[in-house]
C-alpha cells in the first residue's frame, strides 16, 4: 500500500468511526516510517472534514459525527506517542477555552463542541460547567487562550454570557480574546446584542467559526 | 395520564411572533386546539424574552384562560414570572419546573411553599446532570423531601427524571426508563413527567423516536407527559400504551378513542 492509499484508508476509517481499523492503519503508517503529522493531516483530519461536510448538509447525523471523532482519537493513541518520540509537535490552529456559564450545569453540547474542535486541530481547554464569569476570564488568562467559547442551555443563564463580555471590557481585556457563544436557546441575534464575536449553531459551525476568526487574528 | 400541551412556547417561531404582537386570537386558537385535543394543562413559556418575560407570562395566562376552562402550566424558573403568572391564574396551575440546583430552588420556593400548585421537579442538582437511573433517584429523593418539607403535598409533585439525547450516548434512553420505574417504586405516590422531544435530538425521523420512547416510558410507569396534543400519532400511542400498561379498565378508554376516530391518521 503506498502512502496516499494509506491516507485514504485512514480517512475512510475515521468517516466510518471504525476504531480498530483506524488503530491498525495508524500502526501500519508508523511501521512504514510515514511522518505521523502527515498521517494526521492527510488521513485523520481529512476524514473529519468529510464527515463534517456531510453533517452540515444533513447527510450525516450526530452519532456519526461522534463515531468519527472516536475513530480519530483511537488512531491518535498510536500517532501521538510516535510524534513525541520523534520530538515533533502538532501545530495547533489556536487555543480555545470552553465552558458552560454560571448557573448552568449542562455539559453535553459543550462536550460535543470540545471534541469536534479538538479533532479539528485546535487546542481546547475545557473548564466544565457552572463557571462564574471571573473564573472563566482567569482561566483564559492563565491558559493564554485565543478564543473564549461560552455555552448556555437555558434562557435564564444566557445573561451570564453577556456578563463575561462585560467583565472582559471592564478589565480591559475584551480586545485580547474572541468570544463565541452557543447553546440551545442562543442565536445570532443574541450574539449581536451582547457583542459576541460569533455564534455557532452546531459543533461543525463552531470549527468553521473559530477557523475564520483565527484567520483574522486579533 | 396527565397531558401538558407544549405548543405555546416562545422558542417556536410562530409563537414568538404572536407573543411579540400580543396577538390574542393566535394564542387563543392554539390554546383551544390543545385543550380540545386532550391537554389537561396548557403550558405557557416566554423564556426567550428574558427581561419582558414576566409581563408576557401574565398576558399569556390571562389570554389562555379567557377561552380555556382549565389550568396553565407556567413554564419558567424565573420567580418574578412565576409571581406574575400566579397573580392572575384561575384555579391550580402547574409550575414547570423546579430543580435541586440551590439558586433555582431557593429563588422559586418562596412563591410555591404551602400552595396547592402542581410542581414539576427536574432531576438536576448543583452536581450536574445525572447519568444513571440511580443518580436520578438520588436527586429525586432529595428534591421530593425538600419540597415536602416546604409543604408541597407529595401527590402534587411530578418528578421529571431528565431526558438526554440517545444520539450522544446509547445508555441515555434506558437509564431514563429505568429511573421512571425506580422513582415510582421508591417514592410511592409521586407522579412522573417528561417531555418527549429531547430524546431524539441529533437523530433523523425524530417524531417516530419520540412516539416509541413515550410508549416505553408509559410501560415503565410514566403518568405525565409534556407533548404536542395535536400530534395524533403521539396521542394515539399514549392511549394504546396506557391500555397495554394495565391502566385502562376493560380497555374502555382505548375503545372510546377508537370510536372517536383518534386512531385514524
Amino acid at each position: 500500500m503506498d502512502k496516499d492509499q494509506l491516507f485514504e484508508k485512514l480517512a475512510a476509517a475515521v468517516v466510518d468511526g471504525a476504531e480498530e481499523e483506524a488503530i491498525a492503519l495508524a500502526k501500519t503508517s508508523v511501521a512504514d516510517h510515514i511522518d505521523p503529522l502527515e498521517a494526521i493531516e492527510k488521513g485523520l483530519s481529512r476524514g473529519m472534514e468529510i464527515i463534517g461536510r456531510r453533517f452540515e448538509c444533513g447527510d450525516a447525523y450526530l452519532p456519526e459525527l461522534l463515531m468519527a471523532a472516536a475513530g480519530f482519537n483511537a488512531a491518535m493513541t498510536v500517532l501521538k506517542p510516535e510524534i513525541e518520540a520523534q520530538k515533533k509537535q502538532i501545530v495547533k490552529l489556536g487555543k480555545v477555552l470552553i465552558g458552560t456559564v454560571k448557573g448552568d450545569v449542562h455539559s453535553i453540547g459543550k462536550d460535543i463542541v470540545t471534541s469536534v474542535l479538538d479533532t479539528g486541530g485546535f487546542e481546547v481547554v475545557d473548564i466544565g460547567v457552572d463557571n462564574p464569569s471571573l473564573k472563566i476570564i482567569q482561566e483564559a488568562e492563565r491558559s493564554q487562550a485565543d478564543v473564549i467559547a461560552l455555552s448556555s442551555m437555558m434562557t435564564t443563564t444566557m445573561p451570564a454570557q453577556r456578563e463575561v463580555i462585560e467583565r472582559l471590557k471592564e478589565m480591559g481585556l475584551r480586545e485580547k480574546y474572541f468570544v463565541i457563544i452557543g447553546g440551545g436557546p442562543v442565536n445570532q441575534e443574541w450574539a449581536d446584542r451582547i457583542g459576541a464575536d460569533g455564534y455557532g449553531k452546531s459543533a461543525i459551525d463552531a470549527v468553521a467559526l473559530v477557523k475564520s476568526l483565527m484567520a483574522g487574528k486579533k | 395520564m396527565i397531558i401538558v400541551g407544549e405548543l405555546i412556547n416562545a422558542s417556536r417561531k410562530a409563537i414568538t411572533d404572536s407573543i411579540k404582537n400580543r396577538d390574542v386570537e393566535a394564542i387563543q386558537t392554539v390554546a383551544r386546539q390543545e385543550h380540545e385535543a386532550g391537554a389537561h394543562y396548557i403550558d405557557v413559556n416566554a423564556g426567550i424574552f428574558l427581561d419582558e418575560e414576566e409581563d408576557y407570562i401574565r398576558w399569556l395566562v390571562q389570554t389562555v384562560q379567557a377561552v380555556v376552562e382549565g389550568p396553565c402550566s407556567i413554564d419558567t424558573p424565573n420567580p418574578r414570572a412565576i409571581e406574575a403568572g400566579l397573580s392572575v391564574h384561575k384555579g391550580t396551575p402547574m409550575i414547570n419546573s423546579i430543580s435541586l440546583e440551590s439558586e433555582r430552588y431557593n429563588n422559586m420556593i418562596p412563591f410555591l411553599a404551602g400552595t396547592d400548585c402542581r410542581i414539576v421537579a427536574l432531576c438536576m442538582s448543583d452536581e450536574g446532570m445525572p447519568k444513571t437511573a440511580e443518580d436520578r433517584l438520588r436527586v429525586a429523593e432529595k428534591l421530593v423531601n425538600r419540597l415536602v418539607q416546604d409543604r408541597i403535598p407529595l401527590e402534587n409533585i411530578f418528578v421529571d427524571p431528565l431526558i438526554q439525547p440517545v444520539s450522544v450516548d446509547k445508555t441515555f434512553g434506558i437509564e431514563f426508563l429505568k429511573a421512571i420505574a425506580l422513582i415510582k417504586e421508591k417514592i410511592a405516590g409521586v407522579h412522573t413527567m417528561c417531555g418527549a422531544s429531547n430524546i431524539s435530538y441529533g437523530l433523523p425521523g425524530r417524531a417516530f423516536v419520540n412516539q416509541t420512547f413515550m410508549s416505553m416510558a408509559i410501560g415503565m410507569g410514566l403518568d405525565g407527559a409534556i407533548v404536542n396534543p395535536l400530534d395524533k400519532r403521539m396521542m394515539g400511542n399514549i392511549i394504546a400504551a396506557e391500555a397495554l400498561a394495565g391502566r385502562d379498565n376493560f380497555c374502555m378508554n382505548y375503545i372510546k378513542a377508537h370510536r372517536a376516530g383518534k386512531f385514524e391518521f
